[in-house]
């Protein structure tokens, strides 16, 4: 969309039609002229600030991170900045235990929150979307967890775990020597036992997001495949559901920023000890704390950038082309 | 780049350095380091009556303690402390770039090597003058815990306690249990235990350091101080032998160990030792602060870790020791010796030990009258012992036992028998951390 506009300008103003220099010219002062000093300097306080932040919070610290990858430094004194080329990645992809299973569950992570809370959410919507009754308070109760903060979910979900005391342990009777279930600690269950709590949040999440699509459906749409003779099924799987196109372009997206930012759940739950490892907590505990391993934690930042941007940009690709088209 | 940390605290900057600044703060942020933490300190300590302290004491009884201590130096030396208490957990993650920033002129540490870290970095002051007059308080083996790697002294030890095997008298009693004295009739006593349908040895390691109390009780009683120095300190080997011994005599008792310890807490597996559903715990004597009754208290006891190796007996002791430590530039140096001078007498430590029994003064001469029988038997296991260690994570680089250690701790917990590939994983992540610097 934009690319089209700047390789037109250029050309135009190389080869500008014979006798139409001079008319450019005086547009231009035109529209200098159009803009008074206030002007200027709001628009330029309006651009410029931003921009300064973007520049300096996004684009600045993204490259600072990926410079840090290649060296080692303590965090102490700028002084102390090692080159070290790709040794830093060469450990994590051989020597480090827990990057590839922290790999592994960020991807398990994604996978589940689109089998389960997603399907589960889009079915809650719709149900609500019906106008039965206590709609809002159903609305409302699916929605809380989204509300509560990560770090809150983690926490009571914790209690609900806890081998000894927990809710789950002490209904079961599965909190005496020889019968414990470690719904923390067991490497084979930690996962499960967490990605329970966050589909329970994101089901809410998914549930509102859908929601808002099916209140923007057209209700003549509704109308005209019933009056075609179509079942509820047929509406909503012909008719509904493609219309909630823009509304699944969301949810995936967000989905995708869910799987790779998971952090605070898991760092309340048990901080990432075996079986629930994340490469946010890998990096928070290299580089954050007395370990300041800074290159190699950055190291780390660097291959979940570049997951990151593996997964975004050809899909944002694909969405604009298909808009162009469209 | 030549950019020194004080860089960014000159005062009146030029523009250049403004800018160098400004430049090093984005590559900081970049790098995830929560900056804002650096403006720690007070900005109004030039004045002579005020010295400037930053706490890690954000806990009531120890911040309730330690303000005493200053109210009594204030009557002493008319001085008053300025007290900066953050999070206890907040103000060691923010350590570095704490003391890089503008730190208080005292602050809160521990002995051993994450003290001697910081002495090595240049972020403390030597304080050879102070110990000057407060040298004979102490004994030799807080001597040697307050000094840096250049034989300086760097910090003045308030307080500690040991790391032994807690009990209850009653159920020992009960049961006809005698302390064991070495490594098969620890393992006797577990199993005999098992059998009467308690825990033997009460465990959580959700947290993941407590087991590296283990590592480091079953290693100096196997292989000696020396070696757990060395292998502290990077240089001896994760392969050898003698720490595939350690993990074979852990294996051997670990199936009395409370089992779901992953998921417990230490304050939980306590609950078993108060509730006498446990035989034994290992753990530091902060334990104590679990026993909330009076009568449960009186009932708690402890012995050392028995002995496993003749020649070593039980002469090491864990003794993790806490004090303070003065920032690299000190706005008030004449009030900071005499404030260290003060905290490093006895009184100052009878002081903070009325208000927290489950510690013992780091100097020899404190009244130890008031003791209870628990800081007695604790205060006499570390004068008698003939090396104190700190702990794992205080013996060792930060890095590699926070990243390294304890993920493999909780690994082998998980699955002990496959200690071989552990181990060498261990060595090859301890050669690249400890290479770095």
């Amino acid at each position: 969309m934009t690319t089209d506009t700047t390789t037109k300008t250029p050309e135009a103003a190389a080869v500008p039609p014979p006798g139409a220099a001079s008319r450019t010219a005086r547009a231009r002062q035109g529209h200098r002229r159009l803009l008074t000093r206030r002007d200027r300097f709001t628009l330029a306080l309006m651009a410029g600030v931003p921009t300064v932040l973007h520049v300096a919070l996004v684009w600045v610290t993204a490259l600072a991170s990926i410079a840090l990858a290649f060296t080692s430094w303590d965090g102490i004194g700028f002084s102390s900045i090692k080159w070290v080329g790709l040794d830093n990645f060469q450990q994590l992809f051989n020597d480090n235990p827990q990057f590839w299973p922290a790999v592994q569950h960020n991807i398990i992570w994604f996978v589940v929150l689109i089998l389960i809370p997603t399907p589960l959410g889009l079915f809650l919507a719709v149900q609500l979307d019906k106008k039965i009754r206590f709609s809002r308070v159903y609305q409302t109760a699916f929605f809380l967890p989204v509300v509560m903060s990560l770090a809150v979910t983690g926490f009571v979900w914790q209690l609900i775990y806890n081998p000894d005391t927990g809710l789950i342990n002490s209904l079961i009777g599965a909190n005496k020597p020889g019968h414990y279930i470690d719904w923390i600690g067991d490497p084979h269950l930690n996962l499960w036992a967490v990605l329970v709590a966050a589909s329970w949040r994101h089901t809410g999440y998914m549930m509102i997001l859908y929601l808002a699509g099916l209140k923007g459906v057209d209700p003549s749409l509704r109308e005209a495949s019933s009056l075609d003779g179509a079942n509820e099924w047929q509406t909503f799987k012909n008719v509904i559901f493609p219309t909630l196109r823009p509304t699944n372009t969301v949810v995936l997206v967000v989905t995708i920023i869910e799987a790779l930012r998971a952090f605070d759940l898991v760092f309340v739950f048990n901080k990432g000890a075996q079986g629930t490892e994340l490469l946010s907590i890998l990096i928070t505990n290299n580089i954050i704390g007395e370990s300041s391993r800074i290159g190699y934690g950055s190291a780390i930042a660097v291959v979940l950038l570049v997951i990151s941007l593996a997964v975004i940009i050809p899909y944002l690709v694909a969405t604009f082309r298909k808009e162009r088209r469209a | 780049m030549r950019l020194s940390p004080s860089g960014l605290s000159v005062p009146g900057p030029s523009r250049r350095s403004l800018l160098r600044g400004a430049g090093g703060a984005a590559l900081l942020a970049g790098a995830g380091i929560p900056l804002l933490s650096a403006c720690g300190g007070s900005g109004s300590s030039s004045d002579p009556k005020t010295v400037t302290l930053g706490s890690n004491a954000s806990d009531a009884v120890p911040k309730k303690a330690f303000a005493e201590i200053y109210a009594a130096f204030k009557k002493q030396s008319g001085i008053t402390v300025d007290v900066n208490t953050k999070d206890h957990n907040t103000f060691q993650e923010q350590i570095n770039s704490y003391l890089q920033g503008t730190p208080d002129d005292v602050f809160n540490w521990f002995a051993g090597y994450r003290m001697q870290f910081f002495a090595a970095k240049k972020l403390a002051t030597p304080i050879d003058d102070v110990w000057a007059k407060i040298g004979d308080n102490f004994p030799d083996a807080m001597k040697k815990l307050a000094k840096g790697e250049d034989g300086k002294y760097y910090f003045v030890p308030l307080y500690t306690y040991p790391w032994a095997l807690f009990y209850r008298k009653s159920v020992f009693q009960q049961h006809g249990y005698k302390v064991p004295a070495t490594w098969d009739e620890l393992v006797a006593l577990c199993k005999q235990m098992k059998k009467d349908g308690l825990v033997p040895i009460a465990f959580g390691d959700k947290d993941a350091w407590p087991a590296m109390g283990t590592f480091d009780q079953i290693n100096f009683r196997l292989n000696g101080y020396d070696f757990h120095v060395e292998l502290m300190g990077g240089k001896a080997s994760w392969t050898d032998a003698k720490v595939k011994a350690v993990f074979d005599h852990w294996s051997e008792i670990l199936p009395y160990h409370q089992d779901g310890f992953m998921g417990r807490t230490w304050q939980d597996a306590a609950q078993t030792l108060v509730s006498k559903k446990a035989g034994m715990y290992l753990l530091g004597s902060f334990v104590a602060q679990q026993f909330t009754s009076k009568a449960d208290l009186d009932d708690l006891d402890f012995f050392a870790f028995p002995e496993i190796n003749s020649a070593y007996g039980q002469d090491t002791v864990e003794a993790p020791t806490d004090g303070f430590m003065v920032s690299k530039a000190p706005k008030n140096k004449a009030g900071v010796t005499k404030l260290l001078e003060y905290l490093g007498t006895p009184e100052a430590e009878a002081i903070y030990l009325k208000a927290d029994s489950s510690v013992v003064a780091a100097s020899s001469k404190a009244d130890t009258s008031s003791y209870t029988p628990l800081q007695k038997k604790a205060y006499e296991m570390i004068s008698g012992a003939k090396n104190l260690t700190q702990f794992m994570d205080r013996d060792s680089r930060p890095d590699f036992t926070s990243t390294v250690m304890q993920p493999a701790l909780q690994k082998f917990l998980q699955n002990p028998k496959g200690v071989d590939s552990l181990l060498s994983s261990i060595e090859r992540q301890k050669k690249t951390i400890f290479a770095s610097s």
